[in-house]
């Protein structure tokens, strides 16, 4: 009993997690940058992708490429066969109780709006309160204030403490009786800051207030269960899963996307149409107008296989040990000051170096061959708060490996020596 | 280090970078235009005072890398006193150093020739030319803030 359970802890591949053999299957990270060997950092912006996805794709565009519920021909069969059962390989990597509730998007960006444009647009009307907090996202401020501004409703933030953690007795505080609806990040993308989202559904949940999910940080560094969650939504991107661009996921509830009208209008999402009237598809379909990203979503449902083959716990300790490393490592170094020191971190180093702008410590890292992320990391509501204009960001993933993170702090010795 | 290191982070750069020249705030200014990079941050604001034809004064605030602030610091300097047609001229020579790569053209911007390697760095460019589109809007009387996006 205990030998099958410790298979399925490690994967299909049976193998214990080795970064050795994980980077075998990433064949970008095998190359050198500007005469060095590629220091990826870069992550959270986008991960790499395992050669079995590049592999699915190709092979899609190679051999199966057709237009999905369709046609009757043999290809179609094929794509929709493979686009299916990329649905329904997400649904069983998230935990969603059913493969209709996997709406297919292009990104978590494209998720929110979903929701903001048709839940968000149903709900909210004028006096009413649409509750984010301080560490999200552009991309999950914008549509919200968007949704506000048409309907004359009020945005309103739950604040983060000096170490980056959301103080809950704030947001709770800030869920009344016109909130309806709290938007929050799981993971926040600038500081690392893995937010307690069981707990703060349920919170809202006894106040009636339903909850979108920004998942675009979490699914990348650990297990994600929807159902465990209950939030009603939860968007993430298929490129920061060590998937395709271009291709993303929002899960909803069946009974949020039952009731919920249409987003876009067009093909695939409807029964029928005469001018008079169109009868909407069934869900999920009923939110996906148009050709959808088929490759996209079948290079997504190859990264969830592949996922599947590796010992994902074994990943995640990993990549919990080049976290704790790299922040010890960082910390040596004179004048950094680490930005965001959560309880719970995961996979973001966040700093700024004395009086040398972050922007300078990312072209002299380049030379180095090394990629980090400077800036204000589309979150500069965050950076305000911390009272800094921008940082600089390592992001990590299980394929990187502490000899990478050495190589940054030898970085960091040079920008030092230039801005000395 | 590499040497297109040293020649981006040269010693003259780093210390207008450090102790930027007229980084102070214009009560008589003319024209205040905002300069903004939306990718990276950062965000100037350009004060110029025009007596007739003639930028009798220039000033900036705001924050950004070194390379931004050293090229405002070198510009603000540059034009002072000069009339807008010499600053005019002056923009093209440096836009055709830094963006288009044409070193030859760093003959005759005396000290902004520095940034001359600034070229080698694309994604570099636009922080060394923010200022200068500021510049340029607020001599041409518009307010708006400019972007480099």
């Amino acid at each position: 009993m205990s030998t099958v359970a410790g298979t399925l802890s490690i994967g299909a591949r049976g193998e214990p997690f080795d970064v050795g053999r994980i980077r075998e299957d990433f064949p970008i990270l095998a190359q050198r940058v500007r005469g060095k060997p590629l220091v990826y950092l870069d992550s959270a912006a986008t991960a790499q992708k395992p050669r079995a996805v590049i592999d699915a794709v190709s092979r899609y565009y190679l051999e199966d490429n057709a237009n999905v519920h369709r046609a009757v021909h043999a290809l179609s069969e094929r794509a929709t066969a493979a686009f299916d059962a990329a649905r329904e390989k997400v649904a069983g990597f998230i935990g969603a109780g059913a493969a209709r509730e996997i709406v297919f998007v292009r990104g978590t960006t494209e998720g929110v709006n979903l929701v903001a444009q048709t839940f968000g647009r149903a709900r909210v009307g004028a006096g009413d309160e649409v509750l984010i907090t301080a560490m999200e996202h552009h991309s999950n401020i914008v549509p919200w204030q968007m949704l506000c501004e048409e309907k004359g409703a009020r945005l309103v933030v739950a604040p983060v403490d000096d170490r980056g953690d959301l103080v809950l007795e704030e947001l709770e505080k800030r869920l009344g009786a016109r909130t309806r609806i709290l938007a929050v990040t799981h993971v926040s993308n600038a500081l690392g800051t893995v937010n307690p989202v069981k707990r703060i559904v349920r919170m809202a949940h006894a106040k009636g207030v339903p909850v979108l999910v920004d998942g675009a940080q979490g699914v990348p560094h650990f297990a994600v269960d929807v159902r465990d969650l209950d939030c009603d939504f939860y968007a993430f991107s298929g490129h920061k899963l060590f998937g395709p661009t271009g291709i993303g996921v929002l899960y909803g509830k069946a009974e949020h996307l039952e009731a919920m009208p249409p987003w876009q209008g067009g093909g695939d999402m409807i029964l029928s149409v005469t001018f008079e009237r169109t009868i909407y598809n069934r869900i999920p379909h009923k939110f996906e107008a148009g050709t959808p990203d088929m490759a996209g979503a079948i290079g997504l449902g190859a990264t969830i296989d592949w996922l599947g083959s590796i010992d994902l716990a074994g990943a995640e300790a990993h990549e919990r040990d080049l976290l704790a490393y790299g922040t010890a490592r960082l910390l040596e170094v004179p004048g950094l000051r680490i930005i965001g020191t959560a309880r719970e971190k995961a996979g973001v180093l966040s700093f700024v170096l004395a009086d040398v702008h972050p922007h300078d410590v990312g072209t002299i890292l380049d030379r180095d061959g090394i990629a980090i992320r400077t800036g204000h990391h589309c979150a500069q509501p965050l950076m305000q708060r911390f009272g800094v204009p921008a940082t600089a960001r390592a992001s990590l993933a299980f394929y990187n490996t502490r000899a990478e993170i050495d190589a940054l702090v030898q970085g960091l010795g040079h920008v030092r020596e230039i801005f000395r | 280090m590499t040497s297109d290191l040293d020649d981006l982070y040269q010693d003259v750069i780093l210390d207008h970078g450090r102790r930027p020249r007229n980084f102070r705030k214009l009560a008589e200014a003319t024209s205040e235009v905002e300069g903004l990079n939306p990718l990276c941050g950062d965000h100037y604001k350009l004060y110029v005072k025009l007596d007739g034809d003639r930028i009798s004064d220039l000033a900036f605030e705001g924050s950004g890398c070194a390379i931004s602030k050293a090229s405002a610091s070198l510009m603000t300097s540059a034009l002072k006193g000069k009339t807008i047609a010499e600053a005019e001229e002056t923009f093209q020579r440096f836009h055709a150093m830094v963006v288009e790569g044409d070193k030859t053209k760093a003959q005759g911007l005396g000290k902004l020739a520095v940034l001359q390697g600034v070229c080698d760095f694309p994604t570099r460019v636009k922080c060394a030319s923010l200022v200068w589109h500021a510049l340029d809007s607020a001599i041409h009387g518009e307010q708006k803030p400019v972007s480099t996006e």
